[in-house]
């Protein structure tokens, strides 16, 4: 068995831009086999708190750290982002892509990928460009190419934020089967129904600060705090 | 796009190696080549010596250049302050008269300053600067350029105090006969290059026949023993086939539109 | 206008007899630029693509000098290059002055600055377009920069018929490393400026009438050859 990279904790991080800070101070531990989910309203820092838990922002003052350096904790980590990432190439070569930067064999890569490629149904689509996919298939494209190299953690933007209802289904379902196989999972979401459907825990982040962080049992029973209530009840919270 | 980079080293290497067969480099002026001498001489070349003459057609000031760099072999100008320096340096082996022609001064057909009547060349010059009718320069100090100034001085002018009418262009012979056409200006040409001018327009040939205007060619032997690489043996087989009875015959019977250009007149000094 | 039109029966009269001396000149002014472009690409591509993920102190001076160097007069450069290789200067001894290779040297400097510039603007985009996804896979930097030189080769395709288009019109520079010799340097530009130099007009336009069929005729070579690489728009 490999080594685990969590837990990963935050200290007083920040993440800040041109002085002003976008998201912190925080303090946040990330341990278990669970899916936590970061929700919170538009402008909250939701994206910037998943970037620099995953290492594309700064952490500013405090300090973020995993069980191990943040080189290996790297290699066990996925990212998938708000907009489809696409590669100019074609849909199997995209999902493929990871274990090319890695090392593996095209032979053996290109395997792979056409394995994840049926599990989200894009067979099909195997030699076409990536940019002739729709929105949904886009995105569950992204999503196995983050797959492919098996992360521990995952990350996940809002991936839901632009698809319609069938391809938000197929999304969820990947998502619960991959919590299922053991996989932590940290996501954003502003969609208070797919919280209640995925999350395991909940973190509530209100002006770049984590309001409330508990389980999502609790926090849809009831939220500790007004502003929180406010926000599960549809509330504006600023 | 891919990069064949193997091939491209090999297409290179055959480049690097290209056979440096019998080859001379020989720079000449513009007029000498614009009279079109050089398609009669070279391919006679090449048949009786059995060596490749490359032409690098160039002002003499470039020619005279190339030659002190090592760059050629030999040099064909007609500047003979120029020349005489060239040897004196030591960059040329000798300088070997090879044959004449005349500088001719070309003007507007109606010839609004009647140079055509003029007593000599110096007049002539005189007449134009009187009447300030636009007259074009080469200005970049070819044989050319520098025999204006000569005549300019003949006649007591000073071109840096001339006005506007008086153009320097600082191009070669053809480019700056172009530009007389076009401005239908007076210019001292050599006799072959305004010959085989393919654009007259509306100028006419108005004056020659002066002493001063004699152009006489000659040919320069880059020194060996400055520049070691230079093919002396080569050169010096040109040189003693152009001055000799070969290279009179072919340079005396050169004609062109009907006119006989050039007099080979051979003679070798130093 | 008359001499347009006999430029134009020149042109045609060249092109039917396929004149020898036309057939040569082109082949070598092909030779010469393709092979500068190809050059000045495999420096181009590689330099184009660090520009773009690189960040480095002095980075944004950098490009502003290639962006200059890309006005430099072709003059200029066959100058700088015949003072290099000329018998007196240091390269002297290859004996390169006055022949093919020197031109194509002479051509590699005028293209190459053109070719990193509008390489390194395409991949710049492309790179605004990868960045998060490369740095979150974990990437080292040749990785990113050959995944943009794959991904990003329409551009550099575009960067290198540029280079291309500079290089074939050129004629400052070769007239002076290649000396516009018979049979040996002579190329479409320069025997057009000679042409030129002769008066003969129609000639000199026949000429360039033909160097810009050939430009249009590798520009569509090359695209058509892209167009059937993969049957798919990006």
């Amino acid at each position: 068995m490999v080594e685990s990279i969590l837990p990963l904790e935050l200290a007083g991080a920040c993440v800040r831009r041109r002085g002003k800070a976008l998201v912190g101070p925080v303090d946040l531990t990330i341990s278990g086999r669970e899916l936590t989910m970061v929700i919170g309203p538009n402008g909250s820092g939701k994206t910037s708190l998943l970037r620099m838990l995953h290492g594309l922002e700064r952490t500013r003052d405090g300090t973020l750290s995993w069980a191990v350096s943040k080189e290996l904790a790297r290699r066990r980590q996925a990212f998938v982002f708000q907009t489809p990432i696409l590669m100019r190439r074609t849909v199997v070569e995209n999902i493929a892509y990871p274990l090319i930067v890695r090392g593996v064999g095209r032979k053996h890569a290109r395997e792979k990928a056409v394995q994840w490629a049926a599990r989200v149904d894009l067979d099909a689509y195997l030699d076409r460009p990536a940019s002739a996919l729709s929105g949904g298939e886009r995105q569950k494209m992204t999503m196995v190419r983050a797959l492919i190299t098996d992360p521990e953690v995952l990350f996940l933007d809002e991936p839901c934020a632009s698809l319609d209802g069938t391809s938000t289904r197929e999304i969820e379902e990947l998502l619960i089967q991959t919590r299922r196989q053991g996989t932590t999972i940290v996501m954003s979401t502003h969609d208070l129904g797919q919280a209640r459907r995925l999350a395991d825990r909940i973190v509530l982040l209100l002006r770049g600060k984590v309001h409330e962080a508990c389980s999502a049992e609790g926090f849809f029973r009831q939220p500790a705090t007004a502003e929180g209530e406010s926000f599960l009840q549809g509330g504006i919270v600023e | 796009m891919k990069l064949n980079i193997p091939a491209f080293v090999a297409a290179l290497a055959v480049l690097l190696s290209a056979a440096h067969a019998e080859t001379v480099r020989l720079a000449v002026t513009t007029s000498f080549h614009n009279s079109g001498l050089s398609d009669t001489l070279l391919p006679a070349i090449q048949q009786e010596l059995g060596i490749e003459v490359q032409l690098l057609v160039v002002g003499t000031g470039q020619a005279l250049r190339l030659g002190r760099n090592g760059d050629v072999d030999a040099l064909l100008v007609h500047s003979r302050d120029a020349e005489e320096q060239f040897v004196a340096e030591g960059f040329g082996v000798r300088r070997c008269e090879l044959m004449y022609n005349d500088f001719v001064l070309i003007g507007p057909k109606d010839d609004p300053a009647g140079v055509a009547a003029a007593a000599s060349a110096a007049a002539a010059l005189s007449a134009i600067a009187t009447f300030e009718k636009r007259f074009v320069s080469r200005g970049d100090d070819s044989g050319t350029h520098t025999r204006e100034l000569h005549i300019w001085s003949l006649a007591d002018l000073d071109p840096d105090e001339f006005g506007s009418w008086y153009s320097e262009v600082g191009a070669g012979m053809g480019a700056s006969l172009n530009t007389a056409s076009a401005l239908n200006a007076y210019i001292l040409s050599d006799r072959a290059s305004w010959l085989a001018f393919g654009n007259k327009g509306a100028l006419a040939l108005l004056y020659s026949g002066d002493a001063e205007l004699h152009n006489q060619y000659a040919f320069l032997q880059v020194s060996q023993a400055r520049h070691s690489h230079v093919k002396a043996e080569l050169a010096s087989r040109v040189e003693r086939w152009l001055s000799g009875p070969r290279g009179g015959e072919l340079i005396n019977g050169f004609r062109l539109q009907g006119e006989s250009l050039f007099r080979h007149n051979a003679s070798c000094n130093g | 206008m008359n001499d347009f039109l006999q430029g134009l029966i020149e042109a045609f009269r060249l092109l039917v007899t396929l004149d020898q001396d036309l057939v040569e000149i082109t082949l070598r002014s092909l030779q010469v630029s393709l092979t500068a472009v190809l050059i000045a690409t495999a420096i181009g591509a590689p330099l184009g693509s660090w520009l773009a993920v690189t960040r480095f102190r002095g980075r944004r001076q950098a490009i502003a000098c290639i962006n200059a160097l890309m006005g430099l007069p072709p003059v200029v450069v066959g100058l700088f290059v015949y003072l290099l290789f000329s018998r007196s200067g240091p390269f002297g001894v290859l004996g390169l002055l006055f022949t093919p290779t020197a031109m194509i040297i002479a051509q590699v400097f005028i293209a190459t600055p053109l070719v990193v510039s509008i390489s390194h603007q395409g991949l710049r985009e492309l790179w605004a377009q990868y960045h998060d996804l490369l740095i979150s896979l974990n990437t080292s930097k040749r990785q990113r920069m050959t995944t943009l030189i794959w991904d990003g080769r329409r551009a550099l395709l575009t960067a290198a018929l540029a280079g291309f288009g500079r290089a074939i019109g050129e004629v400052g520079a070769i007239m002076i490393v290649g000396g516009n010799i018979d049979q040996a340097t002579r190329v479409l530009t320069t025997a057009i400026a000679l042409e030129t130099s002769k008066g003969n007009f129609s000639l000199a336009l026949g000429l360039g009438i033909i160097l810009i069929l050939l430009a249009i005729a590798v520009n569509l070579a090359i695209h058509n050859l892209l167009r059937t690489e993969r049957a798919s728009l990006w």
